[in-house]
């Protein structure tokens, strides 16, 4: 996938509400790939954590809301403990979620689960998806 | 010390066999606590949004409630609730502006600041209660049992609440070799299993899932052990989908406090075994740790 790096691909407002929201500074990245190399869900996301971290310090808005990367991400810090550059991934990951999740656009629809799902379900799988996939 | 203890939401329903094991084994070790008045949901994932406050409110209340109770000391069984509790008790301590933040917004309650301390029932055992007075009371020591112990992600990570090592944790091995277990160390006892996204992508979830019981079985594990109820569902209940998928089911999975029940020779009633994958009982017949006649 190539990147397009130009001046009307770059959004200034999206990169500061991204840091903002997760009070991370994804500039500090030098590109190891550890991160990358640590998710257990490598296989599943369309763009690795790595692209993720140079697709931010770009801006580049219309890529990462493309990539599937934060809703599959299971928030298991595997990746913030193993970060040489102490950048704490977990954090840009829910904030990613939540540029899309405070305009109102559920990633999970309760009310689409199937009632024999519901009812198999631990109540700790629900409480906690609702809280990282719904507004 | 007093204690509290923190239920959570699935621990009464479905992970009613982590609950009671659990219980049934801090009377038979002599440790006094009691089951916190009026708890509520801590939520269940710790906010990692530094502008969300709100859903700070919830474990926070729990946190006054022990205080309120005069206890020092919430102890927890969940790791998911362990690492909610226990990160939001860090912020209430460490940083001065939040903090004056939610004391203000439940200008109802007493201010918080941090005092209680919060426990996962693992390094209760190693820090409070010691493993070796734990091995004097072990009276069905669970000999020849080759366990894996899954440690999951929430008690590990991030490093401000890791009860053990991130990288090289060692508690839960310990814990289960002061049972007699036979304690098998496998490289994918600290992978994520894929958590909340049951929900999401399910899919994904079974082959993660599914990825780590085999690195069990590869380093000869005949079980595993585990503490959250999540990871149980995920590497435990779903192996009826894993049969369909990879050929692979019938792996037995306990919870730590189960095996602890047990091996404090507990009655079997106690650690609700139906709850379980029928191979669970199965496997622990045939090594005569549930004795036939009982």
């Amino acid at each position: 996938m190539a990147i397009n790096i130009s001046k009307s691909e770059s959004d200034d407002q999206l990169r500061q509400k991204v840091m903002e929201i997760s009070g991370q500074n994804f500039q500090k990245c030098y590109q190891c790939g550890t991160c990358s190399g640590s998710c257990p869900m490598a296989e599943h996301i369309t763009v690795q954590p790595r692209r993720i971290m140079a697709l931010l310090q770009l801006g580049n808005r219309k890529a990462l809301s493309e990539a599937n990367t934060p809703w599959v991400c299971a928030s298991c810090h595997t990746c913030m403990v193993r970060c040489p550059r102490s950048i704490d991934i977990t954090r840009l990951m829910e904030a990613l979620r939540l540029v899309k999740l405070r305009q109102n656009i559920d990633h999970v629809h309760p009310n689409e689960l199937k009632p024999e799902e519901i009812a198999r379900l631990p109540q700790i799988a629900m409480v906690s998806g609702f809280r990282k996939m719904t507004s | 010390m007093k204690i509290s203890y923190y239920p959570g939401c699935t621990l009464k329903t479905r992970a009613k066999n982590l609950e009671s094991s659990a219980l049934a084994s801090l009377k038979a070790l002599g440790v006094e606590f009691e089951e916190l008045p009026r708890w509520n949901c801590c939520g269940a994932v710790y906010s990692l949004a530094d502008d969300d406050l709100i859903h700070l409110i919830a474990p926070v209340r729990d946190l006054i409630r022990v205080k309120e109770r005069g206890h020092d000391t919430v102890l927890t069984l969940c790791s998911m609730c362990y690492n909610t509790l226990a990160r939001a008790n860090e912020l209430m301590k460490s940083d001065e502006e939040k903090r004056y933040t939610i004391n203000t917004f439940m200008d109802e309650e007493p201010d918080y600041a941090g005092e209680v301390r919060v426990l996962h029932f693992l390094d209760f055992i190693r820090d409070e209660f010691g493993f070796d007075k734990l091995k004097e009371k072990i009276t069905n020591p669970l000999n020849g049992l080759k366990v894996a112990p899954y440690y999951g992600c929430t008690l590990l990570r991030p490093k401000e609440v890791a009860i053990d090592s991130p990288d090289r944790p060692k508690l839960f091995h310990q814990f289960l070799e002061a049972l007699g277990a036979s304690v098998i160390d496998f490289g994918s006892s600290t992978t994520c299993c894929g958590a909340y996204q049951v929900l999401n992508e399910p899919e994904a979830t079974l082959t993660v899932s599914h990825r780590i019981l085999m690195d069990a079985v590869n380093h000869g594990a005949e079980a595993m052990a585990l503490t959250c109820p999540l990871c149980d569902y995920n590497l435990g209940r779903r192996q009826e989908a894993m049969k369909e998928k990879f050929d692979f089911g019938d792996f037995p999975i306990y919870y730590f406090t189960q095996l602890l029940a047990m091996a404090l020779g507990l009655p079997v009633e106690e650690s609700h075994f139906e709850l379980n994958l029928d191979s669970s009982t199965e496997l622990l017949k045939n090594k005569n740790i549930i004795k036939e006649s009982a």
